[in-house]
C-alpha cells in the first residue's frame, strides 16, 4: 500500500447504468461458478481425491478378485472378479460423491467462506445443485478410473447402458445430497467422519458388492432388503451385467425416492438455516 | 431514498440473549456512517441480520427501500460486506476469489474477470492474483475482503472492522480508498474499535450498548456534546509540580508534562497566556484521548454506573 490512493475515486465508480440482472440469469451464472469452483477443487487437489480410490479398488480387484476370487469360482453366472466390479465402481461413487460434498461444504464453514454464498442473491436451490454436481463429477470421475482399472483384471461390458448411466448418476447426486446434509449439522472434523465410517462403510459392505443375497437365509435376506444401497449396487450391476437381486423397479423407486427426500430435506435446512444462520 | 431503514429490530439467540432490543437506524443514501458500540453491544448481530446471516427475532429491515422479507434476493444484491473476521477461502487463487463471488451476484464471466483484475489493481494485490489466500500478510486479506465485497458493485458497503490488526500505514492508506468509495457514490457503514477513524471518516454516527441504540446524530454534533477536553502539554523545563491556572484543572503527569482540562466555555488562548505569565513556554501539545473515545466511554461508562446504582 506505498502507492497514493487519492485518485481512485474515478476508477471505483460503477461504469455505465447500473444493470440488474434477473433472478433466473443471477442463478443459472451462480450454479456455473458453483461448480467451477467444486470441479477446480477435485481437480485441484486430484492426489487426494482421484488416487487413494483407484488404489483402495485395485488393491480389493487383487485380493477379492484375483487371489480369493479364484478360489470362488462364480457367482450369479459369472466369474467372481467380474461380478464384484459393479458393485465395487458403485461403492467408490458413493463414498466420493459423499466425501466430496462433506469435505468441500464443512471446510467452507469452518472457514466462513461459504458466507461468499449465503450473503449473495442465489436461491438455496442453486447451492445445492452446485455443490451436488461438484459431487456427481467427482464420484463418476473416480467410477470411471475404478472401471479402467477393473478391465484390467476381468472383462466388462454393459447390459443395459440406460440403466447404468442412470443408476450411478442418480446416486451419485443422492449420496452428494447425504453429504451435504452431513456438512451442515457437523460441527467437527469428527463428525464429517462419523456417518462415513459407522453407517456409510457398513451399509455398503452389507449393501452387496461382495455377494449375492442368494447365498443369505431368508432372515438375513429379508434384512438386507432393508438396505437402500443393497438396491443401488444391484440396480448397477444390471445395467452392467444383466443380473440383479432386486427388483429394476423398485430399485429406481428407492433411488429417486431417497434422491428427492434428502433434496427437499436440504433445501428445508438452508431455508431455515439450521447450522449455518445464527 | 434511504441506504438502509431498521425499525424495531429484535433479536433473541437461542441461549435467550437479547442481543438487539429493537433498534431503529436510519442511514441516508451516500452517507459514511459508523456504527459505534463496545463488544457484545450487538453491532455484528445488526451486521448479521441485514446481510441474512443472523435470522432476527423481529422488526424490519430494508435496504433502498427493498424489504429483506419480501425481496430479500433484490436487497442482498445491492450489499456489499467485509466481515470482522476473514472470511476467504484460503486455498484459492485470489483472481477466482473475485470472480467467484462476482459469480454469485450474476455478473457474467467476462465482466467479472475485467473487474478483479480492476480492483486487485486498485487495492494493490495485482502482483499477488495468482497466490492463494493463506499466503497472504492480514493487510493483504483484509484489502482482498474490501475487492470481493466490491465486486458486484454494491451500493451499501458494510465494513465490520476493517481495519482491525493493520498497522498504522496501512489503516491510513485503507481510510483513502475508503473515502474514494464513499465519493463514487456507494453508502458505507462502517463499525470500529477505532474511534479516530470513525472520527475522520463518518458523516453521522450511531452508538450501539447493550441492544439499544444510545446516541444517534451527526458526527458533529456529537462531538459537540463533549463538555470537556483534556489536553497534555510538554513543557521546555523541569517542573516538581503542577503550576496553578486559574479556572483549569492542571495535573502534573511526569517532570515535563502537565495534563489541563478545558471546558467547553473556556479557551487555550487564556490557558497560553498563564503559562507564558509563568514563564513556561510550550514545546508540544496533543490531546490526551481522541475526543470521540473520551464521548464514547463517558455515554458507555455513565450508563453503565448508573445502572449499577
Amino acid at each position: 500500500m506505498s502507492e497514493p490512493q487519492r485518485t481512485l475515486a474515478a476508477e471505483l465508480v460503477p461504469t455505465g447504468p447500473r444493470e440488474e440482472p434477473s433472478a433466473l440469469t443471477i442463478n443459472l451464472i451462480g450454479l456455473a461458478t458453483i461448480v467451477r469452483k467444486e470441479v477446480r477443487r477435485v481437480l485441484r487437489i486430484w492426489i487426494q481425491t482421484i488416487v487413494p480410490p483407484a488404489i483402495t479398488m485395485t488393491l480389493y480387484f487383487i485380493i477379492f478378485g484375483s487371489l480369493i476370487g479364484r478360489r470362488i469360482g462364480e457367482m450369479d453366472g459369472v466369474p467372481y472378479t467380474t461380478f464384484i466390479a459393479p458393485g465395487l465402481i458403485m461403492m467408490s461413487v458413493i463414498t466420493n460423491s459423499f466425501g466430496n460434498v462433506v469435505s468441500s461444504f464443512f471446510s467452507g464453514k469452518l472457514q466462513l467462506h461459504l458466507e461468499e454464498m449465503l450473503v449473495a442473491p442465489l436461491s438455496h436451490v442453486t447451492i445445492v445443485i452446485g455443490y451436488v454436481v461438484g459431487g456427481v463429477v467427482r464420484g463418476l470421475l473416480v467410477g470411471a478410473l475404478v472401471t479402467v482399472v477393473a478391465m484390467f483384471f476381468t472383462d466388462l461390458y454393459v447390459e443395459h447402458l440406460f440403466v447404468t448411466i442412470t443408476t450411478v448418476v442418480l446416486v451419485a447426486a443422492t449420496f452428494s445430497i447425504a453429504g451435504l446434509i452431513n456438512a451442515i449439522f457437523a460441527k467437527t472434523f469428527d463428525d464429517i467422519s462419523i456417518i462415513p465410517t459407522f453407517v456409510l462403510t457398513p451399509l455398503t459392505y452389507l449393501g452387496g458388492v461382495f455377494f449375492s443375497t442368494s447365498l443369505l437365509s431368508p432372515f438375513w435376506q429379508s434384512v438386507a432388503h432393508a438396505n437402500p444401497i443393497l438396491y443401488m449396487v444391484n440396480a448397477f450391476r444390471y445395467g452392467m451385467l444383466g443380473s440383479s437381486d432386486v427388483s429394476i423397479g423398485t430399485a429406481y423407486l428407492i433411488i429417486v425416492g431417497s434422491l428427492v427426500a434428502l433434496f427437499s430435506f436440504a433445501i428445508y435446512l438452508l431455508h431455515k438455516g439450521i447450522g449455518l444462520r445464527h | 431514498m434511504d441506504a438502509l431503514v431498521i425499525e424495531k429490530l429484535r433479536k433473541v439467540y437461542p441461549n435467550g440473549v437479547e442481543a438487539l432490543k429493537g433498534i431503529d437506524l436510519t442511514v441516508a443514501e451516500g452517507d459514511f456512517f459508523a456504527l459505534l458500540g463496545p463488544n457484545g453491544a450487538g453491532k455484528t448481530t445488526a451486521i448479521g441480520i441485514i446481510t441474512s446471516l443472523v435470522t432476527k427475532t423481529s422488526g424490519r429491515v430494508s435496504v433502498f427501500g427493498r424489504d429483506l422479507d419480501r425481496e430479500r434476493d433484490a436487497a442482498k444484491a445491492l450489499i456489499g460486506v467485509v466481515p470482522q473476521e476473514v472470511n476467504l477461502n484460503m486455498f484459492e487463487r485470489n483472481f477466482n476469489t473475485l470472480v467467484n463471488q462476482a459469480g454469485y451476484y450474476g455478473v457474467p464471466p467476462r465482466i467479472a474477470a475485467e473487474r478483479a483484475g480492476k480492483y486487485l489493481k486498485a487495492l494493490h494485490l495485482w502482483d499477488r492474483r495468482d497466490d492463494i489466500a493463506r499466503n497472504l500478510s492480514g493487510g493483504m486479506k483484509r484489502r482482498l475482503m474490501i475487492a470481493r465485497a466490491l465486486i458486484h458493485e454494491p451500493k451499501l458497503l458494510i465494513l465490520d472492522e476493517p481495519t482491525a490488526g493493520v498497522d498504522i500505514e496501512i489503516r491510513r492508506s485503507m481510510w483513502d480508498l475508503m473515502r474514494d468509495i464513499n465519493a463514487s457514490g456507494v453508502t458505507i457503514i462502517l463499525t470500529t474499535h477505532y474511534l479516530e477513524e470513525a472520527e475522520s471518516l463518518c458523516r453521522n454516527i450511531a452508538i450501539i450498548d447493550e441492544g439499544r441504540i444510545i446516541e444517534n446524530d451527526t458526527m458533529t454534533n456529537v462531538i459537540n456534546k463533549l463538555q470537556r477536553e483534556a489536553f497534555v502539554l510538554t513543557l521546555d523545563r523541569q517542573i516538581h509540580e503542577a503550576p496553578r491556572l486559574d479556572g483549569y484543572t492542571v495535573r502534573l503527569r511526569n517532570d515535563y508534562e502537565i495534563e489541563v482540562e478545558v471546558t467547553r466555555e473556556q479557551n487555550l488562548n487564556k490557558m497560553f497566556a498563564e503559562l507564558t505569565a509563568q514563564n513556561f513556554n510550550v514545546v508540544t501539545m496533543r490531546t490526551k484521548t481522541n475526543r470521540l473515545e473520551e464521548l464514547f466511554m463517558r455515554l458507555v461508562e455513565g450508563k453503565h454506573a448508573g445502572a449499577r446504582t
